[in-house]
């Protein structure tokens, strides 16, 4: 059996599922001061009398991360970046105890400047002054050669509790994210490794001798022990879980838009083929972006709770929210008050409903049941304008072959899928005012905590050969390698290979799942002066993101 | 958050699958080193600065530009079409207030084709600068434009397409046409006799640095195009002027073409050469984005740059002044030496033979070109064009702005051109933004 649990703002669900499909749902209340409490409470009332022994796995979606770097409340951590020429690497502080130091590598990862050990040491003073324990350490092209950042480290060794390097958190290139997603890494490091060693304590102390996987925003999982050092990927899990939870019951060989609509906002995703869609560089947050794979996603404010106004007699939703739908007690119509008027909801207080509908339906000069049906028109149109958006965003991305701009994949969604809620209300709507075809996930109402219990082990590896300068690097694997001239693209994508399974397998991966792909793959000839004297070969590689191959029939018993 | 001080648009498009041939300096591996360093310095994540896909353009678009022999099909090939998008795709965002102003960092580049298309030259086949150009005349009704070529070489293509075009001003900014392909763009080669002035060429001498384009910019150009007063600049921004570069022999950094490119204020630039791949193509583009952009470039460096080293010497700086004196003295005296060439012109029209050589094709043209002399357009234009290729064909070519007896004498043209003579002739009508072709079939 396995458990999957998705931790959102106001609840937490969790699901027990074993080969005959889904044996137990529950929702917990979630408590944002004590997220530990929520989970623990959650994982005790699902595995109530079940043998500890038939629990294969548990996958845990939580809001900690990303709550602890929306607050701000991380700990004090040091940063010190090594840039070279460019752009001003002030431009990219992150937080007070930022240091850009000297030191250069240039976009062939040959190093141009050295670092200046006493600057560090001083650095390393002033940091130690400042009571900082966690040291984030970056430099520009150190995902083509990590030697300066390792260097940082070695003066400072013993000097701090822990290192956190730029080179490791992507192979992609980009100065500014990669100091972003570093800080957040370490920001965020302290927080995510006590709360994840408490809940490993005590499902032990239950005899529950689990493997605990974390869900990423990628939709992929990865196990405790390597999510320490990269606790960053955990962001943003919410959405992920959600979005798996679609991918189960999706079309095969089929463009799917996903709404996951929930209280305060809508989010968006796209699914190609059963797989979710990926953001080529990372997520957003914060105000900085990150190379943290992510699931390409849009969050609009537009949910069931959303603000309702009438403005020179026209609609708008949100993007605010305050507090529950009066149906639910809240004080200012929602849309989920619309549905109430129209008769779509089978609890909460009706009448509220109408009575907040009543300024809604006298300012736009119609009955309160036209009201409500207007304002329910408005925020499923403006989902499905913003969804519309989103796909023409995804087509005009830019390309760089010929060949891609010739015959690379337009995404063209027929379908939408919807969870959240409440879907079915959502989903005919949508049905009757567009031309796509919509249908709310089957299991909607926990769809997200099926997602996260389905989702497989997902990672990336890239992987860069030069052979004109006899390198075979990547850095993000700690890997190195001198190579001749005779080295091809094809050995390259077999090393490529084995470094992701090695990577999949140490992550938490099952070797049944290990469904890999190329994302890069690309082979230049190098001419110096009229002469071919090295190849450039860029090889990408990805577990491709999707759900675990042994809960297939599960996800049939669900469907119907 | 870095943001853009001027919201500027880019089209990249590096072409990573397209190579005139394998170890040609116009290969796949030209933008490489580009894109690392434009996705390290993370340009495309700041705030103001926004990435366009290239749209494609049309065999329409090239038509209102080239006569390209037999066709456009056989001159173009994919990228050609998508690295002349890209400038389209620019001149768009910036014509419809997308962006203030955009860069389209696209190969292959175009300044060395010239009107008349019978193949490659100098590693251009269409210019993708006048295509663009031509197609935001057409679509937006702008008016009169400066091109301010920064390539290291001559801009003999785009000075032949708008030789006769007085809204059109040409400024080409070289090494001496005695030391560098094509071997033209001197101080007297200022166009036609009905657009005289309006082409200049401003041939600096090798080993000029930092220092002499500036002075260039600042003392000659500038000065020029506030004259000119155009609608729209566009900077046909080749990065062949850098130091480090191996086909030619100047002295120019990245610092100073960001420097250039602030001065400039350009609202479109569109990629040109450029060929020292590692070096310069890296630093020269990041700094032209950021200026562009008005962000601070100040600590855009070459790893290897020593100021120190490509200094230029007094007699490169004294030559400089010179060439300045004398373009900006042609700017002066133009309406003066327009008035002489018209009258030295015997009769209505004025005419000249040409020897054309493609380097790229290796084709070889002869042509016979004639304008009618006047005071009210640009001029109907008839070009007589052979090639060794075995190609005759005529070319007429009737300027957007036409007076109705310029439009007149170019229909006559046309219509008179017989088998006898020619196997095709073609007429471009632009005030009806129109493309003709007549088989003419041999006895
Ligand atoms: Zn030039
Ligand atoms: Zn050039
Ligand atoms: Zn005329």
């Amino acid at each position: 059996m396995i458990i999957g649990l998705d931790v959102g703002g106001t609840h937490t669900d969790v699901v027990l599922l074993d080969k005959h499909g889904l044996v137990n749902e529950i929702k917990v209340h979630t408590d944002a001061t004590n997220l530990f409490k929520t989970v623990l409470d959650g994982l005790e009332k699902i595995t109530l009398g079940v043998n500890p022994k038939d629990i294969r796995r548990i996958v845990l979606s939580t809001t900690l991360t990303t709550n602890s770097i929306i607050q701000g409340k991380s700990p004090e951590v040091g940063m010190i970046v090594s840039s070279g020429p460019g752009i001003d690497p002030m431009l990219f502080r992150t937080n007070r105890h930022y240091y850009p130091v000297a030191g250069s590598i240039d976009h062939r990862g040959r190093r141009i400047e050295a670092i200046d050990h006493h600057e560090i040491k001083a650095v390393g003073d002033i940091l130690k002054k400042e009571g900082v324990r966690h040291v984030g350490i970056v430099g520009k092209f150190s995902a083509r050669n990590p030697s300066h950042e390792l260097e940082i480290r070695r003066i400072l060794r013993g000097q701090f509790e822990e290192f956190f390097l730029g080179h490791r958190v992507s192979g992609n290139l980009n100065f500014q994210r990669r100091v972003a997603t570093t800080f957040f890494n370490a920001a965020v490091y302290p927080i995510h490794k006590k709360f994840f060693l408490a809940v490993r304590r005590s499902l032990d102390q239950q005899g529950m001798n689990i493997p605990i996987q974390i869900l990423k925003a990628d939709g992929g999982t990865m196990n405790f022990r390597s999510s320490i050092g990269f606790p960053g990927q955990t962001i943003f899990s919410g959405p992920a879980a959600s979005i798996m939870g679609a991918t189960a019951f999706a079309p095969k060989g089929e463009d799917v838009l996903v709404f996951d609509i929930g209280g305060t906002t809508t989010d968006m995703a796209i699914l190609i083929d059963q797989a979710p869609l990926l953001d080529p560089l990372g997520i957003e947050l914060g105000g900085y972006k990150t190379l943290i794979r992510s699931l390409k996603s849009k969050s609009i404010g537009v949910g069931g709770d959303s603000v309702i106004r009438v403005i020179n007699g026209k609609i708008t939703v949100g993007p605010d929210r305050e507090g529950f739908a009066m149906v639910y007690g809240g004080s200012t119509p929602t849309p989920t008050d619309a549905l109430a008027v129209m008769g779509k909801l089978e609890d909460g207080d009706t009448e509220k409903a109408f009575s907040g509908f009543q300024a809604i339906a006298s300012a736009l000069g119609v009955s309160v049941e036209k009201a409500a049906e207007m304002v329910f028109d408005h925020a499923c149109r403006q989902i499905l304008t913003e969804a519309e958006a989103m796909v023409v965003e995804i087509n005009s991305k830019p390309v760089y072959t010929v060949h891609e701009l010739q015959e690379g994949y337009q995404v063209k969604p027929k379908k939408i899928m919807v969870l959240g809620g409440p879907a079915p209300y959502f989903a005919d709507y949508l049905e009757k005012i567009s031309a796509y075809q919509v249908k709310p996930v089957p299991r909607w109402k926990v769809a997200n905590a099926i997602g996260a219990a389905l989702a497989r082990t997902t990672c990336e590896v890239t992987l860069f050969a030069d052979t004109e300068r006899g390198i075979l690097t990547s850095p993000e694997e700690k890997f190195k390698k001198n190579i001749n001239a005779d080295f091809s693209r094809e050995k390259a994508i077999k090393i490529a290979y084995d470094l992701l399974r090695n990577k999949a397998m140490e992550t938490g991966a099952d070797e049944e799942d290990l469904e890999l792909e190329l994302l890069e793959d690309q082979q230049f000839n190098m001419v110096r002066g009229f002469h071919t004297t090295g190849k450039n070969i860029r090889i990408k590689a990805q577990v491709k993101p999707g759900l675990i191959h042994r809960y297939h029939s599960v996800v049939e018993k669900l469907s119907e | 958050m870095l943001q853009a001080k001027r919201k500027t648009g880019l089209v990249f498009f590096p072409a990573f699958d397209w190579a005139i041939d394998p170890t040609h300096p116009e290969r796949e591996e030209r933008l490489l080193y580009t894109q690392d360093q434009v996705l390290e310095e993370g340009i495309f994540d700041i705030e103001g600065i926004t990435e366009f896909k290239p749209d494609l353009v049309t065999i329409n678009d090239v038509n209102r530009v080239h006569f390209c022999v037999p066709d456009g099909w056989h001159v173009m090939t994919e990228s050609h079409f998508i690295s002349a998008g890209g400038a389209k795709t620019i001149g768009m965002a910036v014509l419809e207030k997308k962006v203030e102003c955009g860069f389209a960092l696209v190969r292959p580049p175009g300044h060395h084709a010239m009107r008349v298309v019978h193949g490659a030259r100098g590693f251009c086949n269409v210019n993708i600068e006048a295509i663009m150009v031509e197609f935001l005349r057409a679509a937006y009704g702008v008016g009169k434009v400066a091109i301010v070529d920064t390539d290291c070489h001559h801009g003999d293509g785009t000075q032949d397409i708008y030789w006769h075009d007085p809204n059109t001003l040409f400024i080409s900014l070289h090494q001496d046409g005695r030391t560098l392909y094509p071997g033209s763009g001197f101080t007297n080669e200022i166009g036609g006799p009905n657009a005289a002035g309006t082409t200049l060429n401003i041939p600096l001498p090798p080993y000029t640095s930092d220092e002499g384009f500036l002075y260039t910019i600042e003392n000659v150009v500038l000065p020029i195009l506030d004259d000119f007063k155009p609608d729209l600049i566009i900077n046909s921004a080749g990065q062949d002027n850098h130091y480090s570069d191996p086909i030619t022999n100047m002295n120019f950094s990245a610092k100073g073409y960001a420097q250039l490119t602030e001065m400039l204020k350009a609202d479109i630039a569109v990629l040109e050469g450029g060929y020292s791949i590692e070096g310069a193509l890296p630093y020269v583009n990041t700094g032209i984005i950021l200026a562009m952009a008005g962000i601070d470039y100040s600590n855009i460096r070459e790893p290897d740059f020593d100021p120190e080293k490509i200094r230029q010497s007094s007699q490169v700086t004294e030559a400089i002044k010179e060439v300045g004196k004398a373009v900006l003295e042609n700017w002066r005296n133009r309406e003066q030496l327009k008035d002489r060439m018209q009258k030295a012109a015997s009769g209505r029209f004025s005419e000249r033979m040409r020897r054309i050589y493609y380097d790229t094709a290796g084709i070889t043209e002869f042509q016979k070109e004639k304008i009618r002399i006047c005071r009210d357009c640009g001029g109907a234009l008839k070009i007589d064009t052979s090639a060794d290729t075995g190609s005759k064909v005529l070319a007429v070519h009737i300027p957007i702005d036409a007076c109705s007896a310029c439009i007149e004498q170019g229909r006559q043209w046309y219509e008179e051109a017989g088998s006898d003579r020619f196997q095709k002739a073609y007429l471009q009508n632009r005030p009806k933004d129109k493309y003709y072709v007549k088989e003419l079939f041999q006895r």
